[in-house]
């Protein structure tokens, strides 16, 4: 499991990213995406699939994992870790304030 | 409180027995008796460890650290010799006392001895050089002295026999097998295939075979120097192996007082009958009158046992099993299960017999299921054919299917002649070693194994590879899937039953399916999709669309790329366009510099690369509606140009495929659905491997063709019906079409669904309405038909936030860090 440092960063109103659906935010330069899941928490890892460069935030998740578009490898959003065999994805902390995404402690 | 539980016997069932009870975290001190002086092994592999090709080590399957490390006290090399059933205890040869709340009895069978003179020697057990062929020191014991001698004999031609003898080939230079009945295995084989086995196995193997050969003396004075048989032939050798049939070993168990007749009497939760605490399992076992000899049987008995003595499921019921074998012999082919010879007058024979190669196949259906099977010679059938006869599957219409394959790619390989970098999974790249390393490390179901590598989840032609390789590297171990059966596999519930489910509950949103159906309530991300597809095919415009149910490209309309961009393909009914329509497309293709413009083979025109957040504009200077190229869902009707300009046409595909692609665009189903109109049967639109083609014949007739598929599995379709009229071909067409949307599994193409059904029950629903649906189904049909929406309007205002937002490569501005 690979829980990146990140600056604590507001990233936008929590309505910018429907339930159980992800968003891609820039920070710096990390491509991070979010997703709120069905249970309204967030969860934030790296944006870019680790297999073929697939766009995570496009990917259908349920409240554990997050299925790549591109060739369906799957990753558990809490751990960042494969279920498939895969290199692991960078996890963020990520929480909702006052109805914004924070994203870092 | 934690109890105690002792097991009687760590043979194969004894120890799966404690590996199923730790699996279910049961709560107990496990101490074990093994008469045999070692771990557990796989008494399977013993005939491969006397064929050389599996070593010693190999065969364990839990070496002394497993029973340390789950703090299991196993006594190896110590015998029970009494239950003391009132005070609770097993007395060991040691004169040990060994007190149990929980007691389990897998004492599983000895080989047995048929009466022969001068076979047993008072002070060594049998004569020097015979041996019998069960535990691994027999076979050690057998290797030793066979490999200073020369010349050996097999009694008994059952499965054990024939492996005894092929693996004594290795070690000695002459094997003789006898066999006393007329033919050989003839529990398992009939005689026809009993005999071409015979010349197999004498001609290939170069084991001389004596049948109806009753065995009544060992010769030889102080070691064996030959047999004797009942017709005075005398048959020199100096290896004698024993291999005539198996007896349970229940003595100890009936001094004691337990109900044995030709095992142990246990009920259907393996409990020794009249017994609270005292289970048995194995082949000691005897289960409703029978016996088990094959091992397959007691890993279900296990779990059963298991699930009850943990109180994880104290209803679970071991209610038997169907027996299927395979011989372990290397190139000699041999499978068997269930009925050997019809029973019934109705019964189904089917046999086909090719002497000259030893080729000899027999199945005998009942009632439309596999009742039995005889493969000699050609096992390549043998995985389905177990699978069918396990499960009663539904049979393919074509019977020769199941002996042959047939339109498949020729000659399957095999498992064990395949290197382990052989690729397997052409689509994502997965090799035998791959898929071999996940089973070994503990995924045993065809599924998990698919998940884990992604073997097989591409386009779906090297899945029954992928099966054979998971049944061969599990050793026979392959387990059960209940999953396989389920419509997807977060839902556990076949498609009937979750239709019923949805309908009884009223279930219009997927997340609702999770909620009331899934124990625990647990969403499952890639249930969705398929989920989305069948509560809209259900409840059509009163459907709850929740947006994440959809994959990617049913939530933008376009099909993702491999870089993160879509594809447009705008709808061009029947393959027909205009000039105004290419010059509009050729005029939006400048203006959003669309990397490559390329025709389809669905007879329309791609435009790739597109970013995503581009799409609704685009889509708006097209003003043409969605292609529908990127769902599982009603694609494209191809044509050919027809009676209008060729001058072979009988009758006008374009305009009946136009008017097909007009009524059911953008239909959604369990897969998708491609369609063809062919002016006349030189099929130049392809209509013959299609899911639905339509060939114009003379005399303004038209064929209806379905099942067909042209991509990596390839199926010329099934005849459906012929009709006069192009109104008629659009009612069927509809009328099918929601039949296979209504019944299929997801993804299960119309090239698998319509062989599973079988065309002939096809033709009696949708044509000759003997169930009195086809008004249903046309209703059903037109509703769906009649909520139609082109996506591709949904441009003005996004359905939801940033519904177009780019997710790769990112153009947004960067945010700003707050400090705090
Ligand atoms: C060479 C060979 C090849 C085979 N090939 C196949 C095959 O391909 N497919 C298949 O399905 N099956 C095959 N079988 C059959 C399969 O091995 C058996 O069905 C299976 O081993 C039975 O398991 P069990 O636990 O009931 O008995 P066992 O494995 O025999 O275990 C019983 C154990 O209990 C011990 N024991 C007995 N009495 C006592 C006592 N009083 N105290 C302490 N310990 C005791 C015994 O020493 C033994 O170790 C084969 C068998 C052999 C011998
Ligand atoms: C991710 C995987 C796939 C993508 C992106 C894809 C994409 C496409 C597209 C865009 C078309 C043109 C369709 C149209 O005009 O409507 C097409 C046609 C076709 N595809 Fe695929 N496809 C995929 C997988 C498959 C698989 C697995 C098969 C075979 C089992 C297959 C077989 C075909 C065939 C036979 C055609 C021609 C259809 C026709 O002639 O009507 N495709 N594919
Ligand atoms: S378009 Fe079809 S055949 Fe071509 S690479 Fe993609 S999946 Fe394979
Ligand atoms: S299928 Fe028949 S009618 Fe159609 S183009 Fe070919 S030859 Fe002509
Ligand atoms: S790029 Fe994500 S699974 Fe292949």
């Amino acid at each position: 499991m690979t829980i990146a440092p990140i600056e604590k960063t507001i990233l936008g109103p929590v309505e910018e990213i429907p339930y159980g659906e992800g968003r891609t935010y820039a920070v710096g330069l990390d491509m991070i995406a979010v997703f709120r899941l069905r249970d309204g928490s967030l969860r934030a890892v790296s944006a870019v699939c680790p297999h073929k460069g697939g766009p995570l935030a496009d990917g259908q998740i349920d409240n554990r994992v997050v299925v790549c578009p591109l060739h369906l490898y799957a990753w558990d959003l809490a751990t960042g870790c494969s279920q498939s065999g895969q290199p692991p994805i960078s996890v963020y902390p990520v929480r909702v304030d006052d109805g914004h995404i924070i994203l870092g402690d | 409180m934690t109890q105690k539980l002792v097991v009687i016997g760590n043979g194969m069932a004894g120890a799966r027995t404690v590996e199923e009870i730790l699996a279910r975290n049961g709560d107990f001190t496990i101490t074990m008796f093994g008469d045999e002086p070692y771990g557990n092994y796989n008494r399977i592999m013993l005939s491969n460890l006397l064929a050389g090709v599996e070593d010693e080590a190999g065969i364990f399957l839990n070496d002394l650290s497993w029973y340390a490390d789950n703090n299991i006290t196993l006594h190896a090399g110590t015998k029970i010799e009494k239950i003391d059933r009132k005070a609770k205890v097993v007395i060991a040869d040691d004169g040990s006392r060994t007190p149990y709340d929980k007691l389990i009895i897998a004492t599983g069978s000895s080989s047995w001895t048929p009466p022969m003179k001068n076979v047993h020697n008072p002070k060594r057990g049998f004569h020097q050089g015979v041996f019998a062929f069960r535990t691994l020191d027999d076979t050690r014991g057998m290797i030793r002295y066979a490999r200073d001698h020369e010349r050996a004999v097999v009694i008994g031609g059952g499965l054990l026999g024939l492996e005894a003898a092929r693996g004594l080939q290795n070690h000695v230079s002459e094997v003789t097998l006898l066999h006393a009945m007329g033919h050989l295995m003839e529990r398992q084989l009939d005689e026809k295939a009993g005999h071409m086995l015979q010349a197999s196995v004498e001609n290939k193997l170069g084991i001389k075979v004596i049948t109806n050969a009753m065995t009544t003396e060992i010769l030889g004075k102080d070691r064996v120097t030959g047999v004797k048989l009942a017709d005075g032939t005398e048959i020199p050798c100096d290896v004698v192996v024993i291999a005539a049939g198996i007896r349970p070993n229940t003595q100890m168990v009936a001094d004691s007082g337990l109900p044995v007749e030709r095992g142990i009497v246990v009920d259907d939760q393996m409990l020794v009958r009249g017994e609270q605490d005292i289970y048995s399992v194995g082949e000691c076992a005897q289960h409703r009158g029978n016996l088990y000899g094959l091992v397959a049987p007691l890993w279900d008995q296990a779990k059963v046992l298991a699930d009850h003595i943990t109180g994880r499921d104290t209803e679970a019921a071991y209610t038997g099993s169907k027996l299927s074998t395979k011989l372990k012999v290397a190139g000699i082919d041999v499978a068997s299960m269930g009925l050997i010879a019809p029973e019934l007058d109705d019964d189904e024979v089917i046999i086909y017999s090719e002497p000259k190669k030893g080729i000899y196949k027999q199945l005998i259906i009942r009632d439309g299921a596999l009742a039995g099977a005889i493969l000699v010679g050609d096992n390549s059938k043998a995985a389905s054919l177990i699978q069918s006869f396990d499960r009663a599957q539904a049979l393919p219409e074509e019977r020769a299917e199941m002996l042959f394959d047939i339109g498949g790619p020729a000659g399957e390989v095999k498992p064990e002649d395949m290197p382990d970098d052989a690729q397997v999974c052409n689509c994502n790249g997965v090799s035998k070693g791959a898929i071999c390393g996940v089973v070994n490390a503990g995924c045993k179901t065809v599924s998990g194994v698919m998940d884990k590598t992604r073997a097989g989840k591409g386009c779906g032609t090297c899945k029954p590879l992928v099966q054979r390789i998971v049944e061969w590297a599990a050793g026979g171990e392959a387990e059960d899937d209940p999953a396989a059966s389920w419509y997807v596999p977060g839902v556990p519930m076949p498609k009937p039953e979750l239709m019923a489910a949805i309908r009884k509950y009223e279930l219009k949103s997927v997340s609702s399916v999770f909620e009331k159906l899934v124990p625990g309530g647990e969403h499952d991300a890639k249930s969705k999709m398929g989920l989305a597809s069948l509560l809209k095919m259900m409840w059509a415009d009163q459907y709850s669309d929740e947006r994440d149910a959809r994959f990617i490209n049913d939530r933008v309309h376009g099909n993702i790329q491999k870089d993160g961009t879509f594809s447009v393909v705008p709808q061009m009914k029947g393959g027909v366009t205009t000039p105004a329509e290419l010059k509009r497309i050729a005029e939006v293709a400048e203006k959003y510099n669309v990397p490559m413009v390329k025709l389809t083979g669905g007879q329309r025109i791609d435009l790739l690369g597109i970013p995503k957040e581009q799409l609704p504009a685009m889509w708006a200077d097209l003003d043409m509606p969605s292609g529908y190229a990127y769902a599982k869902s009603f694609r494209t009707v191809k044509t050919c140009v027809g009676s209008d300009f060729c001058r072979f046409g009988v009758g006008d595909s374009t305009a009946l495929g136009i008017a097909i692609e007009e009524r059911y665009q953008g239909l959604e189903g369990p897969g998708k659905m491609k369609l063809a109109v062919t002016g006349c049967p030189r099929n130049c639109a392809e209509a013959y491997v299609k899911d639905l083609g339509v060939v114009a014949i003379d005399g303004g007739k038209w064929e209806i063709y379905v099942g067909g598929a042209a991509g990596a599995h390839i199926r010329k379709g099934d005849l459906l019906v012929t009709v006069d009229s192009a109104e008629e071909v659009i009612r069927l067409t509809g009328r099918f079409l929601q039949y296979y949307r209504e019944n299929a599994n997801w993804l299960e193409r119309t090239y698998a669904f319509v062989p599973r059904i079988g065309i002939e029950r096809i033709r009696e629903i949708v044509i000759d309405d003997s169930d009195g649906i086809a008004e249903a189904l046309d209703a059903a049909v037109d509703e769906a038909v009649q909520s139609y929406k082109d996506p591709w309007k949904e441009r003005a205002v996004p359905a939801t936030p940033g519904q177009f937002r780019t997710s790769l490569p990112l153009t947004v501005l960067p945010q700003v860090p707050v400090r705090s």
